[in-house]
């Protein structure tokens, strides 16, 4: 019985961490990271897709592995030698990204040669997605431990996915509006995606961040 | 960056970077990092003042090294060059703003994975002098710097009444807070508006041009 009263506020906190991630504090919509991609690859339903599921595959990994390394190796050594965690961390991080992002895509053109050339143009454009890095960073700042801070990593590109997609299927719809010529392209998607970010926020009274 | 000038001296490098070829305008690349920041103008005066300097310092670096560094390697040590320099903007902030150091901690990480950096150093200093580079990676980042300044100052001045944290003068005469530019989607609203205005500019300076070559030719 008292295993199940433990059990249920932290399956409820995960639950909170993952709506949290995806839709109130939406990593694309609410913190700006991911931009770059999100606005030149979101004109088409289709890349859009590809791009989404390998971001939400390489953050909840990532962020997973990133969770691991800075308790078991960063903070002991910071223990042991003084060796500054927070500054390593910046460090640490991007070679672990650029090397998961670099392992995959090796695996994945071993397995299967169709995904990787519609997964593959991606890639490389993945490594420097704020988003990814970022959510190993705000992992750090919120002190998650393993388990939160996969869900923490899922929630994040599940909240890009989701966003991107969106934005897709709105600029599709878009293309037969009459836009002004210095509005169209990135203006009129900043623009929309404001109006998408005050409609994820509106969640927010449902649930209570951190 | 196509255009490119007729005689590249550093200094219209600098320039055609800051007007003409405005990394945000033209390809919105890079607000990732810093328009979180926005709502508040000191917060986004140190994080470009931090972003210009990791611009510039890993554009002389990578294009001083340029012919050492491996074709397959290159992307791993851009990268480590930008994070290098990250790395001293955070310690030399959180020495001199530890206040604000707290706030914008994950945020200054996040310009390793600038999309401007990463671009400018691809595009430019991997292919040209250390000068010319320099004073590319400056006008980036102060064209970069410049629109997101007047995003914040818009959004500081709306949200707060105030600008570098003083209060605006005459605030009970005509102010009333508009809560939306505090909150994230100000920050589209406003950049989106900027990058209309300033596309029109160009879009209209194009078309002039454009009209004066036509009228020559049929000259």
């Amino acid at each position: 019985m008292i295993a199940q009263v433990t059990q249920q506020p932290v399956a409820a906190s995960l639950i909170a961490i993952l709506f949290a991630a995806a839709i109130t504090d939406n990593i694309l919509l609410t913190r700006f990271l991911g931009m770059c991609s999100f606005l030149s690859v979101s004109r088409q339903m289709k890349s859009a897709l590809g791009l989404g599921l390998a971001v939400v595959f390489v953050t909840t990994a990532t962020t997973a592995i990133n969770s691991v390394l800075y308790r078991q190796v960063l903070i002991p050594l910071e223990k042991a030698y003084g060796v500054p965690a927070d500054t390593m961390i910046l460090i640490l991080f991007i070679v672990v990204i650029a090397a998961f992002v670099q392992l995959m895509e090796m695996f994945i053109e071993r397995v299967s040669l169709g995904l990787y050339f519609s997964l593959g143009i991606f890639l490389p454009l993945i490594t420097v997605n704020c988003a990814i890095l970022g959510s190993s960073l705000f992992m750090v700042t919120r002190q998650l431990d393993l388990l939160g801070s996969l869900i923490f990593g899922l929630g994040n590109g599940l909240g890009w996915w989701l966003a991107i997609m969106l934005m897709a299927g709105i600029r599709t719809r878009l293309r037969n509006a009459r836009i002004p010529p210095a509005l169209d392209g990135a203006g009129i998607t900043l623009i929309i995606a404001g109006i998408m970010a005050l409609a994820f926020m509106g969640y927010s009274g449902m649930i209570q961040v951190q | 960056m196509t255009a490119t000038p007729a005689r590249l001296t550093p200094l219209t490098a600098m320039n055609s970077q800051i007007m003409g070829e405005n990394p945000i305008f033209r390809q919105i690349l890079g607000i990732c990092s810093a328009l979180a920041v926005t709502n508040l103008l000191f917060n986004t005066v140190l994080m470009c003042m931090g972003l210009i300097w990791a611009v510039v310092m890993s554009s002389i670096t990578i294009s001083v090294m340029r012919r050492w560094i491996p074709l397959r390697v290159r992307m791993m040590v851009q990268v480590l060059t930008i994070a290098a320099f990250v790395i001293m903007v955070d310690i030399a902030m959180r020495v001199w703003a530890p206040t604000v150091h707290v706030q914008i901690a994950a945020y200054v990480g996040l310009i390793i994975t600038n999309c401007i950096i990463m671009g400018r150093l691809e595009a430019f200093a991997m292919k040209n002098r250390p000068s010319f580079s320099f004073m590319d990676g400056l006008g980036n980042g102060l064209g970069y710097a410049g629109v997101l300044v007047a995003v914040a100052l818009f959004r500081e001045a709306l949200g707060f009444g105030s600008l570098f944290g003083y209060p605006l003068p005459a605030l009970d005469l005509w102010w009333r807070q508009w809560t939306i530019m505090v909150v994230p989607p100000g920050a589209f609203f406003v950049l989106g508006l900027i990058v209309w205005a300033g596309r029109s500019y160009t879009l209209s300076r194009e078309q002039a041009a454009a009209g004066a070559v036509e009228s020559q030719v049929k000259k």
